[in-house]
């Protein structure tokens, strides 16, 4: 099976060679180049290069290393989430959205917490979209409802009931100290505590720090990590709504 | 102000004065509500220039439940210092905090005076505020006396550095690192969830969410941090921080009194972003850019926020109007063409054919439009991507811009942007490119003519010509006002999702309880003070 043993590619096939700086808490001299490349050694770099060194503020020496990495990566080990639902094109979603529900797909979205960055809830609902897709605005069978920034949780219950919303979406970006993580739970726990069980929104989180595969410790139907497109979210929401409509005809 | 002539884009002065006149049109009616109103907010600033500060053991300032208790037994539309200092010359208490402490639990009956008594509350008033007020002309002499003794940066623009820990003893080493770094200016990032707390919170504090909360006691700490390593490097590092949110006038206030050097102060930022209700944040930025305009405080405008939302070569046209706008709201309460540190941003997608040639267009006519502004030029976020290596480059390309245009500050990209919060070493190699940038390229502003007609000045011309479209459009656009906007068309432009995609009614919005529509015998006498202009016209403390 080496056929599914790789290395890094530097410049030939099985090099090896990888790029590595950091920053070592200690003056620059001789003993950090050799604290430097101690740590490469122990990091799997055999043989390492210290290619650049240099003070950086007080007691501090930044590094850049090159060298081949020891380590091998068995593909066969590799597991990843691969999406379980086919990417739909905004009229086949229109069109599912028509056939299944008879009606528009409410879609509430907001950032909450104290998180004021609005940019991941806009790129998936605006209009304008992201990465040259629209956003789920464009798309006729769907209504977007979108609160903005630091919205209170009770208040993004009470819109989503308002609006008899199909689906919530929340965005988390910037975070610290897992504040993304408890403004989740906090928020899907809301969710449950409001809804008679089974008629829960479909609850989905977006943002780079959520973790693939929590959903089930974050409370929520769906994670969608950085580059997610607003085509990815509502293919996604299409497939789930046709789940649910299956198992609760 | 740089020393070097800004280039020449050949505007046409019939059209600039057009702008400025249109600007000047559309925020008219803004300041008439904002002189007729009074907020919470400004009550509690004022209460806090006449010395109350500290908080309950559950951390609610007094100055909150003062206002609050006055509120509730006589209203505000008074003002908040009649009442109260009646109520100190009844003997109710013998001074402030007593006073709000008695309040807090109810054991104060208030009043409006009236006759005699209140002709002595207002005196008493007047002195007691005018205490605040002789505290922040102090600090300013203090920055003009330490500026000139230690002396500017030697070079534009202005090096501008963020320091974001949440914990103020963490902060203090890292921004004393900065300034050694070659940082001119230190801004602290305040606590994500701040702007929306609807009081300031106290003392030193230790946990904030991407960033430290603003308090008058981290002021203090960290303005004297920065004042040993003044000293120590021979030149006055600057601090920053944020008079913005439901506290602006507070935040202001203390501000001025614990000498910071520059803040946060957008005209329309809190609306769009913060989704703070419209009437509150025009009566609070007007009391608070008062406050900075006595302080000598340079204040920093936000316009680089538009274009994370909006698209930065359609929307560039809305950078110039807030600008203009922020120009025209600033130089009413008071602020010199010295304080306005007028924001614009490098955010051009750069995959889009000649975005380094419309960077160069926007940033020109920006220093040609405001030339004795100290502009603040902002780094790329929006199109900052995981690839570090493209986003070395990017702050490069950024930096040249600020190089070959003559921007005053300068807040230095970081590589990491959007990654991770910055490493030491970010921030290193960060300077180091600002510093290749400027001593490579910094010449240019010399060399650099744009040629006559060509690209550059036609697109420098065409955001201009729709800036001033779009604010004719607001200005005569007075059939959308109606209830709160009535007369007031900007007020409705911002309701329309004008501003940075986002609709933001006057009538909604966070805050929205916290104004009070003054009474003819509205009485406050820090607005009193500060809408005659400070005593003495006192001089700039230096500016980039």
């Amino acid at each position: 099976m080496s056929g599914n043993i790789i290395r890094p590619y530097g410049d030939t096939t099985g090099d090896g060679m990888v790029q590595v700086s950091f920053t070592l808490p200690i003056p620059h001299d001789k003993k950090a180049e050799g604290a430097a490349l101690q740590l490469a050694r122990k990091m799997g770099l055999e043989p390492a290069m210290l290619v650049h060194a240099k003070p950086m503020g007080e007691g501090f020496t930044f590094f850049v290393v090159y060298g081949s990495s020891t380590h091998l990566v068995n593909l066969d080990d590799v597991h990843v989430v691969e999406r379980e639902y086919p990417l739909l094109s905004a009229k086949d979603v229109n069109l599912a959205i028509k056939k299944t529900l008879r009606r528009k797909l409410v879609v509430v979205g907001a950032c909450i917490g104290t998180d004021a960055h609005t940019v991941g809830i806009d790129a998936i609902l605006n209009i304008k979209g992201f990465a040259g897709e629209k956003g789920l605005e464009y798309y006729r069978e769907i209504t977007v409802v979108n609160l903005g920034a630091q919205v209170l949780v009770p208040e993004l219950v009470e819109q989503a009931r308002a609006e008899k919303a199909d689906a919530v979406l929340v965005s988390q970006v910037v975070t610290q100290k897992d504040a993304h993580i408890h403004n989740t739970t906090q928020m899907s726990a809301a969710f449950r505590e409001a809804y008679p069980a089974g008629t829960v929104p479909v609850l989905i989180v977006g943002g780079p720090r959520f973790e693939d595969g929590a959903e089930a410790a974050l409370g929520v139907d769906r994670i969608f990590g950085r580059g997610t497109t607003p085509g990815e979210v509502a293919s996604y929401l299409v497939h789930e709504m046709t789940t649910r409509r299956g198992q609760h005809p | 102000m740089s020393t070097t002539t800004p280039a020449t884009l050949e505007l046409d002065p019939a059209v600039v004065r057009r702008a400025r006149s249109l600007a000047r049109r559309a925020a008219a009616p803004v300041v008439k509500i904002a002189r007729s109103h009074t907020t919470v907010s400004v009550e509690r600033a004022t209460l806090r220039l006449a010395g109350l500060s500290g908080a309950d053991h559950e951390r609610v300032p007094w100055v909150n439940h003062l206002v609050d208790a006055v509120r509730r037994e006589v209203g505000l539309e008074h003002g908040v210092t009649s009442p109260v200092f009646d109520a100190l010359r009844r003997g109710e208490a013998p001074d402030l905090v007593t006073l709000a402490q008695k309040a807090a639990s109810g054991n104060v009956a208030f009043r409006l005076p009236s006759g005699r008594e209140a002709a002595a509350a207002r005196r008493a008033a007047a002195k007691g505020v005018g205490v605040g007020l002789r505290t922040i002309d102090a600090s300013r002499r203090t920055r003009e006396r330490l500026v000139k003794r230690l002396g500017d940066p030697k070079t534009t623009p202005w090096i501008y550095l963020i320091v974001a820990t949440g914990d103020i003893y963490e902060d203090i080493p890292q921004a004393q690192a900065a300034a050694r770094e070659g940082a001119d200016v230190i801004a602290v990032i305040r606590s994500t969830g701040q702007s929306l707390l609807d009081y300031v919170p106290e003392g030193a504090t230790r946990e904030g969410f991407a960033g430290t909360y603003a308090t008058q006691e981290n002021f203090r700490l960290m303005r004297a941090a920065l004042d040993d390593v003044s000293k120590e490097l021979g030149r006055y590092v600057r601090l920053t921080n944020y008079a913005s949110g439901l506290c602006m006038p507070e935040i202001a206030a203390l501000a001025g009194m614990e000498r910071l050097d520059m803040m946060l102060n957008d005209s329309m930022y809190g609306i769009l972003f913060r989704d703070i209700n419209p009437v509150r944040t025009f009566v609070d930025q007007r009391f608070s850019r008062q406050v900075h305009a006595r302080a000598g405080i340079i204040i920093n405008t936000g316009e680089d926020n538009y274009l994370t939302t909006a698209d930065a070569v359609e929307a560039a046209h809305t950078v110039t109007v807030s600008q203009l706008l922020n120009e025209r709201f600033a130089k009413e309460a008071g602020l010199q063409d010295w304080q306005l540190g007028l924001g614009h941003a490098f955010e051009i997608n750069p995959d889009l054919p000649d975005s380094f040639r419309l960077e160069l267009a926007h940033a020109m006519l920006a220093r040609r439009l405001f030339p004795n502004a100290p502009l603040k030029w902002m780094p790329p976020t929006k199109h900052m991507t995981g690839d570090v290596f493209r986003g070395y480059l990017l702050d490069g390309f950024f930096n040249l811009v600020g190089a070959m245009t003559g921007q005053s500050i300068l807040l230095v990209g970081m590589m990491t942007e959007a990654v991770v919060t910055p490493f030491l070493s970010d921030r290193d190699l960060a300077l180091q490119n600002v510093r290749y940038v400027m001593n490579a390229a910094s010449g240019l502003t010399e060399d650099f003519r744009p040629p006559r007609d060509g690209f550059i000045q036609t697109r420098a011309r065409q955001v201009l010509s729709e800036a001033v479209d779009l604010l004719d459009r607001i200005v005569n656009d007075t059939a959308s006002g109606t209830g709160h906007t009535a007369g007031a068309p900007l007020l409705a432009a911002i309701g329309d999702g004008t501003f940075g995609l986002m609709k933001r009614p006057a009538d909604k919005g966070k805050g929205l309880d916290g104004v009070v529509e003054r009474a003819p015998d509205y009485d406050n006498p820090a607005t009193t003070a500060l809408d005659a202009g400070a005593p003495t016209p006192a001089g700039r403390a230096g500016t980039p």
